[in-house]
């Protein structure tokens, strides 16, 4: 495999980028030209060898700045991650999903061995090999989940299912879209997702709880969700609003392709066997439009679902005052000419 | 796919527990391990009963942490569909057979403080995976009430009351003995959670004595696993696929569709899980719903339908299937 990780920074210069093979392996979330909320769920089936789909957890040329950028944002904050005492055996249970989904997948990078409850891991990108005991915490620098989630690309909620809901009971969130874990802390799926527009109106809410009830062990499900920021930035949060908010300001006809960037999570879910709680790890990719407009067939689709967008949702998304400009940009790849289904980009 | 991953199983032991009560063991026929699962969890068992298939539930009763080998307990139900008359009669060790990852619709709470198991007869099973669970965390702090018909019938009882003699009582119907339920639910701590599995009387008694006793909803788990009802055959027109299908006495319509080869979602096939909720396009006639899930007022709308365990009388029924 030899995944050769980028040296760069999610903060300050910016030095973030793609590879080519990280362009054509992006998530791009279109599988037509408009877009609406859906309940957009599928099983998390391996799919096309190479593709961010094929591996449980996918690990990609970032990881290791990503790591790196999570460690800074929780030595400032350490309240992006939490976890209330009745989570920490969903905290093995994730620490158990990972490491053996990890060490399966990319045996060159990641290696777990077993004896009873003698865990020893060795994760060779970060330069980590432990020797701990599985369900002893102190055996760990960390409790499981904040282990295990500091060596993983990508947010991680640990929902309690109870009551017919599932319950944000712990967390691992640096790199989430505009909300906080220390608000949702505590609260259920209808609570959390109180500010998103339409979709409730829709059912869309209810009939996604009732799948999401029902997930079983050994078969996972995931969804995409995508919004816009500007800068490759990964904690665009709440709590520091006050720092990532302006830079939208900063736009101008002659940055929007390399400054503006197209956010995709690959959202998934996965029963947790001993807590019977679920894990919802939500990963995050990032492309500037600059990179997004070399396949074509991205180009003019991606024009056509922001200018289609509902106004509702461009606000919600954060980018409603820069659509006129993003769309100038965009307009210039889109010919008109129709688009193929599906999202991959030379199909 | 429909319903939860498959694992491909041989029984490796059969028990006779008592006069109604066989035990199963089942292993991996590829020799690896079954996945871990949380105390309450069940997993569901295909059987292919002379041509007929069925699917039961059955809690599963090992250690959730011990990954050798599964181990179910089934009572024999010489009324029913014939799932269990199947497991005890044709089920023998050596054979292979096909049964679901776990599922847990009846899980612990693991933010309680205290956990109060109330078992009626087969309904003993959830709770010896549960309690194998909080005895191996050591967060254990539990009670168990478990009411059995005679004492030769109490399966597990003895185990129970060596292994944990100051957590376990049990009560013998042939002697008159009775769940002092009043009491028990009188100066629980904070934060006391209840579970009942047992017969539907049973369920009914406890959970309105906790009701009544002013305990919070949210405190009270129960467990009871329909076995779907054997009624009259009737015929339903599947709108989607174009298909008349006729359900048999001795079948569920969950059943029925899939012997139709329609891939319905399923999961839990009690009537408990949501999964298999279908849309009645036009009916003439009378549901029979035995499900948990819809509430009254969909029951009567009749404009929704659980396959895995209700039936139809009447002329007509149109399904969006
Ligand atoms: C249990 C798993 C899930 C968690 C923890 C979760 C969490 C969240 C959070 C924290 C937000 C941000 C809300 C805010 O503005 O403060 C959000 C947004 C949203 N969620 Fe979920 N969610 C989950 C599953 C789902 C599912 C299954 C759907 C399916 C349809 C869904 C649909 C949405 C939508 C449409 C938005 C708005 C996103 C946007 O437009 O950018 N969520 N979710
Ligand atoms: S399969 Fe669960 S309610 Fe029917």
């Amino acid at each position: 495999m030899g995944i050769e990780f980028n040296k760069e920074t999610y903060r300050g210069d910016y030095t973030f980028t793609n590879s080519p093979t990280a362009i054509k392996r992006f998530p791009f979330p279109f599988d037509k030209d408009s877009y609406m909320y859906a309940v957009n769920m599928e099983p998390h089936t391996p799919v096309r060898e190479g593709s961010v789909y094929y591996n449980s957890f996918d690990v990609d040329e970032h990881y290791v700045s990503e790591m790196a950028d999570r460690a800074m944002v929780l030595d400032e904050d350490p309240l992006r991650c939490q976890s209330l005492p009745h989570m920490e055996l969903a905290g093995w249970d994730l620490l158990e999903l990972i490491m053996a989904a990890k060490a399966k997948d990319y045996p060159d990078l990641f290696k777990l061995t077993c004896d009873g409850d003698k865990w020893h891991w060795v994760n060779k990108p970060l330069g980590i090999d432990e020797t701990f005991t599985f369900m002893d915490a102190s055996t760990l620098p960390y409790g499981p989940m904040e282990y295990i989630t500091r060596q993983t690309q990508g947010d991680f909620c640990l929902l309690d299912q109870r009551e017919e809901n599932l319950w944000m009971d712990a967390g691992m969130i640096t790199t989430q879209a505009d909300w906080s874990l220390d608000f949702d802390i505590g609260m259920n799926f209808f609570e959390w997702h109180a500010p998103v527009p339409l979709a409730h109106e829709k059912g869309i809410f209810i009939r996604a709880l009732k799948f999401l009830l029902n997930i079983q062990q050994g078969a996972p499900a995931r969804r995409l969700n995508w919004t816009m920021t500007v800068n490759p930035l990964l904690d665009t949060s709440p709590e520091n609003y006050h720092k990532w908010g302006i830079q939208k300001t900063t736009l101008t006809p002659e940055n929007v392709g390399s400054k503006q960037y197209l956010r995709v999570e690959l959202q998934s879910f996965f029963r947790l066997p001993r807590s019977n709680g679920m894990v919802f790890p939500i990963r995050c990719y990032l492309i500037k439009l600059e990179d997004l407009v070399t396949y074509p067939k991205w180009a003019r689709r991606f024009h056509r679902v922001i200018r289609d967008l509902p106004v509702e949702l461009a606000t919600y998304k954060g980018f409603i005052d820069n659509r006129p400009m993003i769309l100038d940009y965009l307009a210039q790849f889109d010919d008109g000419a129709e688009t193929s289904p599906g999202v991959w980009p030379e199909d | 796919m429909a319903g939860a991953a498959k694992i491909s199983v041989k029984v490796i032991d059969v028990v006779e527990v008592n006069e109604l009560v066989k035990r199963f063991k089942f292993e991996r026929t590829d020799g690896g391990l079954m996945p871990t699962f949380s105390g309450g969890a069940h997993t569901v068992v295909e059987m292919n009963d002379q041509g007929t298939r069925r699917l039961n539930p059955y809690s599963l009763m090992s250690s959730p942490t011990d990954r050798s080998a599964y181990t179910i307990s089934v009572r024999r139900d010489d009324e029913g569909r014939g799932g269990s008359l199947y497991l005890h009669n044709h089920v023998k060790p050596g054979m292979e057979m096909t049964i679901s990852n776990p599922v847990n619709l009846f899980s612990l709470d693991l933010r309680a403080r205290k956990h109060i198991f109330f078992a009626g007869g087969i309904g003993i099973t959830p709770f010896l995976s549960q309690i194998k669970q909080l005895s191996a965390a050591n967060n254990g702090h539990f009670e168990l009430h478990y009411a059995v018909r005679t004492a030769s019938l109490g399966s597990y009882a003895d185990e129970l009351l060596e292994h944990f003699p100051n957590n376990v009582d049990v009560y013998h119907d042939d002697k008159d003995q009775q769940i002092p339920l009043d009491k028990l639910l009188e100066g629980q701590p904070l934060g006391t959670h209840i579970y009942v599995c047992g017969p539907k009387g049973m369920i009914n008694w406890i959970l309105s004595g906790a009701r009544k006793a002013g305990w919070p909803e949210q405190a009270l788990h129960y467990e009871e696993f329909l076995a779907p009802e054997p009624g009259k055959a009737f015929d339903v027109e599947l709108a989607v696929t174009g298909k008349t299908i006729h359900v048999k006495e001795q079948q569920s319509l969950l059943e029925a569709i899939e012997a139709a080869g329609v891939d319905a979602p399923y999961l839990c096939r009690g009537g408990a899980c949501g999964m298999c909720e279908t849309q009645v396009i036009r009916s003439e006639g009378d549901f029979i719903h035995n499900d948990h899930w819809l509430t009254d007022e969909e029951h009567a709308s009749g404009e929704k339908i659980m396959p895995c365990v209700s039936r139809f009388d009447g002329k007509s029924l149109v399904l969006d299937r």
